[in-house]
């Protein structure tokens, strides 16, 4: 997909591309972070305006597009490496680290897997801190060797 | 102290007034600049009722406005914006030069305002307000139109060419010779050359030390730095003004937009004080026999305005309309124009101070108007358009 960038000095970036049903799509990212879609369908000088949206409204619709696809990254990750593999370990009610931080299970130090994402209900903590605290139900996207991720789910048991 | 009080009271009165003012253009989707300037005419001398007390104060906010609002100027840039507009917009930025500077100089030159006199009034008609602007193609959901970009730019040029304008007219109104005011744009245009280098090179290390997580300390800091250079430029005689603007380009990224976020209301709140202060220093009797000068240069250089956006967007391969639009959007004259009258207002003969003033109160408001009834231009003018749409 050929993607043009135009920069729209002291405002923000479009970014221009036609899709493969034929429709030509403008998005306009401004400094402050806000989004506004415009469709080039009756003039090609003037973006219709489709809709707008503030920061918190584009991350939510990035997240929903690009959720599904982090878990299906790290499959493919551990087909890559031989050895490392990816598994989704949950945070069970009865866990000792419920309502504590992520960091206080010391997961990576004590097993060697890390702890790359936390998937909770339809969000997902990409890379989440230390501080990151844990809640009941919290699927943790673990990637380590067998024994490691075997460990992470140990010390989750508690 | 009676001298406190009635500060208090005064500035508390005036700042009341500016915000029913500014609440009430935000409504209406206009710049409140022209607002502002009428409630200085009508709180100065020779106004409905003029507020002695305040006057000080609203005078050294007036000195820090102009330094923010350039702060804010520099912001607005980043190296790679820059580099493409040059890239792409020179010609159409020395068209927009020649069409809008040339009435205003020899309005100027017949009015017998001298040469530093007639430089002010060029630049005053040159310079697009690109504050009011930007927000105009936001609130009028252009920014997807593919005029706009040519629009941005040649705002971009016109800004940075006050780099090099603003402190050779300082040196001109502070009665120095040629040479020396060649040396001082010279040395602006270094100044510029050495922040865009510096920016690219040790940005990161002036970017460390800004950069706390505490915002009363950023602010202080970013505040501190800019008051400091700005101050420092003024000794030199490159003006406060470039000095802020220098700091403004040094800074990019992440910090330039926490800069621009914590900056904008104080900016906001000086600026006004600002636009109050030239309102003041006018007494509004001297405007009616002006009257006819300015609507006159207003509508030569609406028209002018209109030429350059036309030039402009050709250039992308924008179609009539979309050149049009990119015209009737350039109109708009705000803050930078009163800044260059504000420079030049104690050094000449008092005509520039009103015929500014009126000038950009004019087209402040008669801008963006017609930038949105180009909208309304019935279709008929393109058949080209006519044809696709069926």
């Amino acid at each position: 997909m050929d993607v043009t960038e135009v920069l729209l000095p002291g405002v923000g970036v479009r970014y221009e591309f036609t899709t493969a049903e034929g429709n030509r799509i403008g998005i306009i990212v401004s400094r402050r972070g806000d989004v506004e879609l415009v469709s080039y369908a009756a003039d090609p000088d003037v973006g219709q305006p489709v809709f707008r949206l503030t920061t918190e409204e584009a991350d939510t619709v990035a997240e929903i597009l690009g959720a599904p696809r982090i878990t299906e990254r790290f499959a493919d990750l551990s087909k890559e490496i031989p050895g490392l593999r990816a598994e989704d370990l949950p945070v069970a009610v009865g866990s000792p680290f419920v309502g504590r931080r992520l960091g206080d299970t010391r997961a990576r130090t004590r097993t060697g897997a890390s702890i790359v994402a936390i998937v909770r209900g339809d969000d997902v903590i990409a890379s989440p801190g230390p501080d990151e605290v844990l809640h009941s139900g919290d699927n943790l996207v673990v990637i380590g060797t067998q024994e490691g991720i075997a460990g992470v789910n140990a010390i989750l048991k508690g | 102290m009676p001298v406190l009080y009635a500060l208090l009271l005064e500035l508390g009165i005036v700042l009341a007034v500016l915000s029913v003012l500014c609440a009430l253009a935000r409504r209406f989707g206009y710049s409140p600049v022209p607002l502002y300037l009428l409630a200085g005419l009508a709180l100065g001398q020779g106004g409905v009722a003029p507020v002695p007390a305040a006057g000080l104060f609203v005078e050294i906010g007036a000195s820090i406005g102009v330094v923010l609002l350039l702060l804010t100027l520099g912001l607005e840039f980043s190296v790679a914006e820059f580099s493409t507009s040059i890239r792409t917009h020179v010609p159409s930025a020395a068209v927009d030069f020649v069409l809008n500077a040339a009435p205003g100089a020899i309005v100027g030159w017949m009015l017998g305002l001298g040469w530093v006199g007639s430089m002010a009034l060029a630049g005053v008609t040159w310079i697009s307000s690109s504050g009011i602007i930007a927000r105009l193609l936001g609130d009028l959901r252009r920014l997807g139109n593919r005029e706009t970009p040519s629009v941005l730019s040649i705002l971009v040029l016109e800004d940075v060419a006050m780099a090099a304008y603003l402190p050779l007219l300082g040196v001109l109104a502070a009665g120095g010779s040629w040479w020396h005011a060649l040396l001082s744009v010279g040395v602006a245009c270094g100044a510029v050359a050495l922040a865009f280098a510096a920016s690219h090179r040790h940005g990161a290390r002036l970017i460390r030390f800004l950069d706390t997580a505490d915002t009363e300390q950023f602010l202080l800091r970013l505040l501190g730095l800019t008051l400091i250079v700005a101050g420092a430029a003024e000794l030199v005689e490159a003006s406060a003004a470039v000095g802020a603007f220098l700091v403004g380009l040094i800074l990019t990224g992440q910090v330039a937009d926490r800069a621009r976020q914590v900056i904008a209301p104080l900016r906001d709140l000086f600026a006004a004080a600002f636009f109050l202060t030239i309102g003041l220093t006018i007494d509004p009797r001297t405007l009616p026999p002006l009257l006819p000068i300015a609507f006159g240069l207003a509508v030569v250089t609406a028209l002018t305005k209109v030429g350059t956006g036309w030039y402009a967007a050709r250039r992308d391969g924008v179609g009539p309309r979309g050149r049009l639009r990119a015209g009737a959007v350039l109109i708009a004259r705000g803050e930078f124009s009163i800044i260059i009258a504000g420079a030049v207002i104690t050094s000449t003969d008092g005509i520039i101070g009103p015929l500014t003033t009126t000038y950009v109160i004019i087209l402040a408001v008669v801008g963006p108007i017609v930038a949105r009834l180009v909208d309304l231009i019935p279709h008929r003018a393109e058949p080209e358009h006519r044809a696709e749409g069926v």
